[in-house]
């Protein structure tokens, strides 16, 4: 670094030279990265939530490892030098103010500014281009990507019935989810149950305030604001539960808006689906017919039939629609 | 290059007359005063309350809701205008308006050492309205701080609860919304009303009645917030996103109002401290001599002076809803629930560099006093503040990355927002080059610098997480988002303001704080804050949403080690309250101390504390502020006759080391 020419007279160390100072920050800052990198990205990675029980999950967890690693060299850099600082370059805190001698008169280095600037830019365009290709390849990387997204999987429409992925609604009110399934007839359960290995399509809607509907083990986020269709993706990779919670706050019983999601089987969902579809007979006459989103009535209802005559059928639809889950 | 002339010719002339303390011909209870203030605002929130059920008596009996926003609003209101009147802050204009010779009564607290009474009343006195700043800061964060302590004993047990839901939402807003609104002017307030004219040379403000009035506001504002609780509080949280906040009760007025009134004091104190930043330094200050912290300072205000009225505009938009009956946030008649969050966040986050920069600027003050060095890289410093300043408007959608808005847009907001690593960047190449070789002493100030410079790194860091969207679709609206801003806010703004106390009270006060007090509370202070707050990482990625109430199981032990390293920090808390009364009240030293520092800045060529008008004679400023070693002289000189050398906007020909 700078070669300062005149040696303060009470400096200890004057013997080292600025490049052997910067040279022994160099190596001990270069030595504690590589091993610090080494272990968070091999050691500490693969432990990283939101862990790996979905697709969008893995894709997160795969950036966490990424960012974190980058990030050990440049915790490392200022702790190091801080406390190379420290040990070298003290004088004692209470000498007394006629006894204080000055340090060197640096006032700036050119080619040490032009380096950081050029280090932290390249460093903030990596993270760029890393952080926009991991959200386009990984279609909205299981964020709600508002109601007509263009980073989408295959089969993918935005009407809910050539979709040919499995679509789920998932209405947020105050205060609890509930969930509907537009190609089974609209049924509206309680709890959510999806197949493995089956990219899902998350229509998030709210009826009243702003929620967040956030499957935690799927990494999968969204919104939910009142009059918003936002879709989200999310293909659960192995049969399990997941919590989902409202990370947005949406009042009172915010905090007690958690269920729990179950993925299971192809085969376990259609048997699921179609019990659901039975018990549902009583319910769907009074359902609003399924929509993108829900506004509510003149008199401050959603489900009434009295003032909104309803096309649906009478009955539940048994039969799920082949074509969706073989 | 303007300085203060008119306002005090007639006393440099006299010599150093001062002139007649006309506050003192009358009794206390015949001039304005806060007596009178209280009154006032207790009689206009009478008369706006009555105003309200008068004006909203049939729609209060149409919608049976036993409330009346109006009524409260309009309350809120007058109380506030009461208030300022009864304090005196309408004197001036209202004389003015109606053809009067103002009577300058508060000029009369100018005279001479400010008595205690002037700091009581609506003192034009910088000097005195740093202080009054200083002491009512620490009155609101250790407030707030005890909301905050409220939460985590909530949280103790995922099942077992303390408050009700409810009232933990309240406890969750107060705590939130005081720290975030209180704590914009936590630095702007005691340090920048006190030492900006010290530091340039001024000898006055050059709008003192409307620093003055962004002073006054903020009692009216932190009682207008708490008042929130007797009405029920509010369930939102500081964020106060539409449309919750328009289907909430009464409480919510108040966080509105308060806001609002918060936003007023920021745009008119910032007003006034660009005009005197760019007006009223000394001849000799130029623009590359302008210490680091009054161009932290003069950023941070015009921050403010661009921000806040965006907040005022969404507050009254939002009033507007509860009250008037507007669909601005409500989808269903045209409005939209994106609505505020953009209005809300394009104040939010300039706000968060309204609190981060000025903490900047006192790091970079201070470190060179103590590395006995030149502020490394002055002008790039300066620019990467600005760097700061100007990105700050251009991220605020990343508040809304998974909210379905702009989707394809997310990429640019990721970019600006990593963009700001770079100036960011700028600010910690300056501290490195400054700590360089230094002849560092590690005094309590200099502790909290450091600590500040570890902590924000974390803080900016985990930021990087919440900037990409991948990594944001796990850690938005968790406790990540949460121990993420209290490691840039807590762990940068609180920890600088603590550095700038102990650095600058010696010069307010003439009190030097206990070091070994102040040791104590820099390690307790810096020790629990790293073990309360790094956890949380952890366990907002692990699944815990921010302002919940019930939690896994599995997070227990986490949220107990949390809530514990919590409590760690009011003991430490105490000991600087302690300190802080020991100090300056119980064992003053009996001799100010000078320049207990041994620094080159101009807020300490002064007398302590500082004369009336600062100083005998405006300053003629001859070096930076930094020149450590450079062989330069003073940085200034006060002396009747100015000297001419070294007025060149050049700065001093020193050695440039390469």
């Amino acid at each position: 670094m700078a070669e300062s020419p005149a040696r303060p007279e009470g400096s200890q160390r004057a013997e080292l030279t600025d490049r052997q100072h910067l040279g022994r920050i160099g190596l001990i800052w270069i030595v504690l990265s590589l091993i610090g990198m080494v272990l968070v990205y091999f050691v500490w990675g693969p432990h990283l939530p939101p862990g790996t029980d979905s697709k969008q999950a893995t894709n997160q967890q795969f950036d966490n490892r990424v960012l974190a690693t980058i990030a050990v060299p440049v915790f490392l850099f200022i702790w190091v030098y801080i406390g190379y600082v420290l040990a070298n370059w003290r004088v004692k805190a209470n000498t007394p103010v006629s006894e204080l001698v000055d340090g060197p008169p640096i006032r700036g280095h050119m080619g040490f500014q032009a380096t950081w600037l050029a280090v932290t830019t390249l460093t903030v365009l990596t993270l760029f281009v890393f952080g926009t290709a991991e959200l386009v390849t990984g279609d909205g990387s299981g964020t709600g990507s508002g109601q007509s997204p263009i980073w989408t999987p295959a089969g993918y429409s935005a009407d809910a019935a050539k979709s040919k992925l499995l679509v789920v609604q998932v209405i947020g009110q105050q205060w609890r989810w509930t969930f509907r399934y537009p190609q089974f007839g609209g049924i509206e359960t309680a709890q959510m149950v999806i197949p493995a290995g089956q990219e899902v399509q998350f229509s998030v809607t709210s009826l009243d305030v702003i929620h967040s509907f956030w499957a935690v083990g799927l990494g999968v986020k969204a919104d939910a604001n009142p009059g918003v269709n936002n879709i989200a993706f999310g293909e659960a990779l192995k049969n399990g539960s997941f919590d989902i919670r409202c990370a947005e706050l949406c009042g009172l019983w915010h905090g007690a808006m958690f269920t729990t999601g179950r993925v299971v089987s192809r085969a376990d969902f259609n048997t699921w689906i179609t019990a659901e579809s039975v018990t549902d007979v009583q319910l769907i006459p009074y359902l609003p017919p399924y929509a993108d989103i829900y506004l509510p009535q003149a008199d401050g209802g959603y489900y009434d039939p009295g003032q909104d005559p309803l096309p649906n059928p009478p009955g539940p639809t048994p039969n799920p629609s082949p074509s969706v889950i073989p | 290059m303007a300085t203060d002339t008119t306002a005090t010719a007639a006393v440099d002339q006299g010599g150093n007359a001062k002139p007649p303390d006309r506050a003192g011909e009358r009794p206390w209870w015949r001039g304005t005063n806060v007596v009178l203030g209280l009154v006032g605002a207790l009689v206009g929130y009478a008369v706006g309350h009555w105003l309200g059920n008068w004006i909203a008596s049939d729609y209060q009996q149409v919608q049976g809701m036993g409330q009346n926003d109006h009524a409260l609003v309009l309350g809120y209101v007058f109380a506030t205008v009461g208030w300022l009147a009864g304090i005196g802050a309408l004197n001036y204009p209202i004389q003015k308006l109606f053809g009067y010779l103002p009577s300058t009564e508060e000029e009369g607290e100018h005279a001479g050492r400010p008595k205690l009474r002037a700091y009581f009343s609506y003192t034009l006195d910088h000097k005195v309205v740093g202080v009054q700043y200083l002491v009512a800061m620490l009155v609101y964060f250790f407030v707030a701080g005890l909301f905050a302590m409220a939460i985590r004993t909530e949280l103790l047990s995922p099942t077992r609860h303390l408050l009700p839901p409810g009232k933990y939402l309240e406890v969750v807003g107060e705590h939130g919304t005081m720290m975030m609104m209180m704590m914009t002017s936590v630095i702007i307030g005691p340090f920048g009303n006190y030492l900006v004219p010290l530091m340039i040379g001024a000898r006055r403000m050059a709008y003192p009645r409307l620093e003055a009035l962004s002073f006054w506001l903020t009692p009216a504002a932190f009682v207008v917030l708490l008042s929130g609780i007797v009405v029920g509080g509010f369930p939102t949280g500081w964020t106060g996103y539409a449309p919750l906040s328009i289907e909430a009760t009464e409480g919510q007025d108040a966080y509105l109002v308060a806001f609002g009134l918060m936003a007023i004091s920021m745009i008119v104190g910032g007003f006034n401290l660009i005009a005197t930043t760019v007006n009223y330094r000394a001849p000799g200050m130029t623009w590359t001599r302008l210490p680091l912290f009054v161009w932290g300072t003069l950023l941070t205000a015009m921050l403010m002076v661009l921000a806040a009225p965006v907040l005022v505009a969404g507050t009254y938009m939002s009033l507007m809803d509860r009250t008037a009956q507007t669909a601005l946030f409500d989808v269903n008649h045209g409005g939209s629930s994106f609505l505020w969050e953009n209005l809300f966040w394009f104040f939010g986050h300039p706000e968060v560099y309204i609190l981060a920069l000025p903490g900047f600027g006192i790091a970079l003050e201070i470190l060179p006093v103590f590395a006995r060095k030149p502020a490394f890289g002055y002008r790039t410093a300066v620019a990467g503040m600005v760097g700061v300043g100007m990105l700050s408007f251009f991220v605020w959608q990343h508040h809304l990355f998974v909210s379905g808005m702009n989707p394809d847009m997310r990429p640019v907001v990721m970019l600006t927002t990593e963009l700001i690593s770079i100036p960011t960047g700028i600010i910690y190449l300056a501290a490195v080059g400054t700590l360089w070789r230094a002849r560092l002493r590690l005094t309590v100030p200099v502790l909290f610098i450091l600590g500040m410079l570890f902590n924000f790194l974390i803080g900016g860091i985990s930021g990087v997480f919440l900037s990409d969207v991948p990594t944001d679709a796990v850690a938005h609206g968790s406790f990540f988002v949460m121990a993420h801003f209290h490691y840039t806010i807590m762990g940068g703004l609180i920890f600088t303001f603590f550095g700038g106390i102990y650095y600058w009270l010696p010069k307010m006060t003439g009190h030097q704080l206990d070091q070994r007090l102040g040791r104590i509370h820099f390690w307790t202070l810096f020790v629990f804050f790293n073990s309360t707050f790094l956890p949380l990482f952890a366990i907002g990625e692990l699944g815990m949403p921010r302002r919940v109430f019930e939690y896994q199981q599995s997070l227990q032990t986490l949220n107990m080690w949390v809530s514990i390293s919590a409590y760690l920090i009011l003991l430490s808390m105490l000991v600087f309250v302690f300190n802080f009364v020991k100090s300056t009240l119980i064992d003053p030293r009996k001799e100010p101390v000078l320049n207990p520092w041994g620094s080159r800045g101009m807020e300490w060529m002064t007398s302590t504390p500082p004369t009336d008008y600062n100083f005998e004679h405006v300053p003629t400023v001859l070096s930076g502020p930094y020149d450590y070693g450079t062989g330069s002289g003073a940085m200034a000189v006060i002396g009747a006759t100015a000297p001419t050398a070294g007025l060149s906007d050049q700065p001093q020909p020193t050695k440039e080391v390469t």
